[in-house]
């Protein structure tokens, strides 16, 4: 009897030996700049093996979209066990694709503005859109985003394109939560201060930096960053009263990993200290879950925005064609 | 009584060269033709997306394509016949080695190093916006909308095309600038009888080439365009692939933007001559040209105008990338292995160029002493410009075609290398060609006959005829594909990066985490680079005159 | 290696018709006895480089056959043909020296054997250019070019020489030493020569035989010395003009 249970306990014994021995991998879909050396990818890769005693192995692309078209190319045959660093404007869509499966974890310990709820993805950071300004260049930003609207001033700023870049999609939104049906107007009033409109997040940015504007549509935690980094007060992020827009970052598992008790294991320690505390300042957004200390008080120096703005994954994915269509009539006058 | 260009009938040596012409001529179709075959296997679930294509917005971007891209080329065209005619006379101007190989290195620059550069002396806080604001009486502002775009496009395309025509210049037999010397021919005359005919010849090229690497240009349009009135074709097919997921779509537009641009090049062949007819007269670097003092100070300011204009954005990337921490950065491991992965990958997308772009032109060349008309066959444009109509499809879109094909076969993964070196080895094989054909078709016209009766056929052929004439262009046009190579992004964006992390891509990744002071560096570098490779390019091909 | 051991070969045109592009029609009917030297002579564009062409097998024929030793050559590529030609010019490789440029002759892919070595060695010694191997072309005069091609052709040993105006651009000392010396060389090998020349001079000093073309045919045919004294035809005279040989 006692033998009759002890071969099975053997066996098992060895079958969870086995991938242990193989050092089980994880296969992590990713965007670059997390991957990149500065980011949080060689931290969190480093913490998460030491605790699962598996090989972490990060593929990166060059963003949130191109993440998931990567997943799309790749359909039924992906490596990915993990997709991480979708936005919630894109989780829908993400979902159609039929290539996710439920993440079956308690989001108890998940904390950002406003709740979140959905039993596909897992947050692990979030950040609002601001406009950051040069403290050298402009004495009074704009108080209000009705503000910057309506302003009659020189002011010019540097946005993003929707059709092409996150932030760019983003500001869209940002400007129909605050104007709604008006939308279109307030763009045509806004088009005279838009000096340009860049494909990407890195070309406005750059163009901000070289002093070509004052401002530019960014993050309310890219201050952080000039603080923290460089020691530098210069740059700052303006408040606006309507509130602002705000972006969560997600991650899933694939179906290919749904039973994968590794990956459901990779997503709930992504909720916990070991991969929030290397968010702040490494991605320079906040932490979606506990750090193991306290924020560096400069993230608590930054902007708070009065309102979180926020659309649904689903009317996102619903509009979006409409809404950029609306908005390229307008800019292209 | 010179050996005329006549026709010889066609023989077996004549078919080697045809038969390796079209092996070239099939892998570049087996690359598009995959890539179309891969998006069209998505696209057969949504097939809609090609008919939805064809709305007011895919007019409003192809006629801003054609609009922009055709301006775009005559203002670099234009200016780029007087440059090259100005140097062309001066064969002893100070620097003038030095003024050619920078002339090189727009092209390797990424486009928002370019566009940077640019905005850096015209842009709204740049260096001449306080004269500018002078002259104009308001706030400059900036050259965004389709004049950032014109500028941008000639800083990049000018001293290409100034190149190119220098080297048609060059290639005029050496009687015939003794000739309009001992003449007494005017600066006016030598231009309309010998200088115009050679550039004219070149022209169609020239300009066909300079107006595909406008219509396909991307960052320069957006960022400098000012908003989504500059949209053009290109815009369009990356949104299409990139944010709504269309492969339909992405053919669709793709197929537009070919077709438009093979209509603009049928155009534009109709503009040159041939000129082969003086092809056997040898040339020399001696040439006679005695301008006069008027005409000296006239061609040094059209020179150092074109120069300031040039180098002017690249001395403002340098001046950024001084700022850089430099020696941390060369000393930066990431630093080491994209410098290496660059170097490596774009060396064999040269060379890979290279093969390609000889046995189009040997076969070109083939095809036109066999043809029994006086005008080309089918197989023969298409070993000419026919093949150069490459440039146009977007590589995104064959990265994408690619990599839906290639995951039913294996890791993707394992053929992302290969991807980027094919892809850019086809890229860069427009301007290898034009480097390389004059002086193959010169060669040809002087040993065709000779090599006939001699027997010499094949390899041998190359090793002992081909090759000694085509060392010299052949180190330019292998200098040009690598710079081209180390500047691009395109295949890359798609496949994982992880594996082929390329300067140019570190550059991007830096400057999407606030370091903008490490982007400038790289940029720095990669533009030295550049400037190191024409003068080894040069040098080589100088060391061993094969005359 | 003796350098004696090749033969002339007749050539023979049949009906051999051609055109260029869009060009007139031309029609040969040639025949030339082995070891037989001939001068072709006719205006501008009358077709003698074509009839050399023809023969050489940079042209085929529309139809009608080349004959060379009795054999059919017609479909064969000019590397195929026993025959060698001279242009004008351009008949060395600029980039290769005078010592290469003939082994080219024994091996089109310059892989030369001591015995190939020793044979550029005579021709170049049998041309007098001894002691100039190393030079490359554009160190050498238009005559010793020439002579070159000449040394190449001795190695080749074929037993026909076309040569295409080749001395067009030569003095007329050199142009009587290149004449002698291929007198001499067809003594000592023998091989059939064609050669188109406008000057009844090389006509007169080296050819037995003289062929008139005229309009994309053979208007006339007869020995060289009746023809360049006024006793061939009329148009021949008439393309001589003044040059017209007083004896």
């Amino acid at each position: 009897m006692r033998m009759k249970l002890f071969l099975p306990a053997l066996a098992l014994g060895f079958l969870a030996a086995l991938p242990a021995a193989a050092q089980e991998k994880l296969t992590v879909y990713t965007y670059e700049s997390f991957t990149s050396e500065w980011g949080p990818g060689p931290v969190v890769e480093k913490a998460f093996e030491a605790e699962c005693g598996c090989d972490l192995e990060f593929v990166s692309v060059a963003d949130g979209v191109a993440l998931l078209n990567r997943l799309r190319l790749e359909g039924g045959s992906t490596k990915a066990d993990i997709v991480l660093g979708l936005d919630t404007n894109l989780t829908h869509e993400a979902k159609q694709t039929g290539l996710f499966a439920p993440h079956g974890i308690d989001l108890g310990i998940i904390d950002i503005p406003g709740g979140f709820q959905d039993d596909t993805f897992v947050p692990f950071d979030y950040g609002y859109f601001a406009f950051v300004y040069d403290t050298q260049a402009l004495d009074s930003p704009p108080q209000s985003l009705k503000d910057l609207v309506e302003s009659d001033s020189d002011l010019k700023i540097a946005i993003q394109d929707p059709r092409t870049s996150t932030p760019g999609l983003g500001l869209l939104l940002w400007m129909k939560a605050v104007y709604g049906d008006q939308a279109a107007d307030a763009w045509a009033k806004l088009q005279d201060k838009v000096l340009t409109v860049t494909p990407g997040w890195s070309e406005s940015y750059g163009l901000f930096t070289n002093g070509e504007v004052p401002m530019v549509l960014s993050y309310t935690t890219s201050p952080a960053y000039h603080r923290i980094a460089d020691g530098s007060e210069r740059y700052k992020a303006a408040p606006f009263s309507e509130g602002h827009y705000l972006q969560i970052e997600v991650a899933g598992r694939t179906k290919k990993a749904a039973d994968n008790a590794l990956a459901a294991r990779f997503l709930s320690f992504m909720t916990g200290p070991g991969f929030q505390d290397a968010i702040p300042e490494r991605n320079w957004m906040f932490p979606a879950g506990k750090t193991s200390n306290p924020l560096n008080p400069v993230f608590q120096e930054l902007v708070q925005p009065a309102k979180t703005l926020l659309f649904p994954p689903e009317e996102v994915a619903e509009n979006r064609k409409a809404w950029v269509d609306e908005w390229l009539s307008v800019m292209s006058r | 009584m010179a050996l005329r260009h006549e026709p010889v009938t066609a023989h077996r040596s004549q078919q080697g060269r045809v038969a390796a012409g079209a092996l070239a001529l099939a892998a570049i179709g087996i690359l598009i033709g995959g890539a179309f075959a891969g998006l069209a296997v998505e696209a057969v679930q949504s097939w809609q997306g090609a008919i939805a294509a064809f709305d007011s917005y895919l007019l409003r971007a192809a006629r801003f394509t054609l609009v922009q891209a055709g301006l775009s080329t005559l203002l670099s065209v234009i200016p780029a016949i007087f440059v090259a005619r100005a140097l062309a006379r001066h064969p002893r101007f100070p620097g003038r080695g030095l003024i050619l190989q920078l002339f090189a290195v727009p092209l390797a620059l990424p486009g928002i190093v370019a566009a940077l550069g640019v905005l850096a002396l015209y842009g709204r806080a740049g260096l001449l916006a306080p004269p500018l604001s002078w002259i104009t009486g308001e706030t400059w502002q900036g050259i965004y909308g389709l004049s950032g775009i014109l500028v941008a496009h000639v800083f990049f395309n000018m001293p290409l095309a100034a190149r190119l025509f220098l080297a048609a210049l060059e290639a005029v037999p050496a009687d015939q600038w003794k000739l309009s010397a001992q003449l007494g021919m005017g600066p006016g005359a030598i231009f309309r009888l010998i200088e115009w005919p050679a550039i004219r010849a070149a022209l169609p090229g020239v300009a066909t080439l300079v107006f595909m690497i406008c219509a396909i240009s991307f960052t320069v349009v957006l960022t400098l365009g000012g908003g989504p009135r500059a949209t053009t074709l290109e815009v369009a097919i990356y949104q299409a692939l990139r944010f709504d997921f269309d492969p339909a779509r992405a053919i669709a537009l793709t197929l537009v933007q070919v077709i438009l641009t093979a209509g603009i090049i049928i155009v534009l062949a109709r503009l040159g001559a041939s000129m082969t007819g003086d092809a056997n007269l040898p040339t020399t670097s001696r040439r006679a040209v005695f301008p006069s003092s008027g005409e000296t100070g006239l061609n040094a300011a059209v020179i150092l105008l074109a120069l300031a204009f040039v180098a002017g954005p690249m001395a403002a990337t340098v001046i950024a990338g001084l700022v850089a921490d430099l020696s941390r950065l060369a000393r930066e491991p990431a630093v080491h292995a994209a410098t290496a992965t660059s170097l490596i990958l774009a060396a064999l997308a040269a060379f890979l160029c290279l093969l390609l772009s000889i046995a189009l032109v040997a076969a070109r060349r083939a095809l036109e002493i066999a043809r029994g008309s006086p005008s080309p066959g089918p197989l023969e444009r298409l070993t000419d410009t026919g093949a150069s109509l490459v440039l146009i499809v977007p590589p995104i879109v064959i990265g994408a075609g690619w990599f839906i094909l290639l995951r039913r076969f294996g890791d993707v993964f394992v053929f992302a290398p290969l991807m980027v070196v094919t892809v850019n080895a086809v890229m860069a094989m427009p301007f290898a060609m034009r480097a390389i054909r004059p002086a193959y078709d010169a060669a040809s016209a002087r040993h065709e006959k000779l090599c006939l009766t001699l027997g010499i056929t094949g390899l041998d052929r190359f090793r002992l005829v081909d090759w000694p004439g085509l060392k010299r262009p052949a180190a330019t046009g292998f200098a040009f594909a690598m710079a081209l190579s180390l500047g691009d992004l395109g295949v890359i964006a798609l496949f994982g990066s992880d594996q082929v992390k390329t300067l140019p891509y570190l550059l991007l990744e830096r400057m999407g985490s606030y370091r903008t002071a490490d982007a400038a560096g790289l940029a720095l570098f990669l533009g030295l680079f550049c400037l190191a490779l024409m003068f080894f390019a040069a040098h080589w091909a100088r060391e061993k005159p094969w005359r | 290696m003796a350098l004696t051991s090749s033969k002339g070969a007749a050539v023979e045109l049949a009906s051999v018709a051609f055109a260029y592009p869009g060009g007139a029609p031309l029609r040969f009917d040639l025949a030339v006895g082995p070891s037989q030297i001939v001068a072709l002579m006719g205006p501008s564009g009358s077709g003698k480089s074509t009839l050399l062409n023809l023969i050489a097998g940079f042209e085929t024929p529309l139809s009608g056959r080349v004959m060379i030793g009795g054999e059919d050559v017609t479909r064969l590529p000019p590397y195929g043909r026993p025959v060698s030609m001279i242009f004008q010019e351009n008949n060395l490789f600029g980039h290769l020296t005078v010592e290469q440029n003939v082994g080219l002759g024994r091996s089109p892919s310059l892989r030369l054997a001591a015995e190939d070595r020793v044979a550029v060695g005579e021709a170049l010694a049998r041309t007098e250019l001894s002691g100039k191997e190393a030079r490359l072309p554009h160190a050498l005069s238009g005559g010793e070019r020439q002579r070159v091609a000449l040394a190449r052709v001795l190695v080749r040993r074929q037993p026909v020489l076309l040569l295409d105006e080749p001395f067009a651009s030569l003095g007329p000392a050199l142009r009587d030493e290149m004449l002698d010396l291929l007198s001499e060389l067809h003594r000592e090998h023998a091989m059939t020569i064609l050669m188109a020349t406008h000057d009844p001079h090389d006509a007169e000093r080296l050819a037995e035989t003289l062929v008139f073309i005229e309009n994309g045919s053979i208007a006339g045919a007869g020995g060289a010395g009746e023809f360049l004294s006024g006793q061939g035809s009329a148009a021949f005279d008439r393309y001589l003009g003044e040059r017209k040989l007083r004896r």
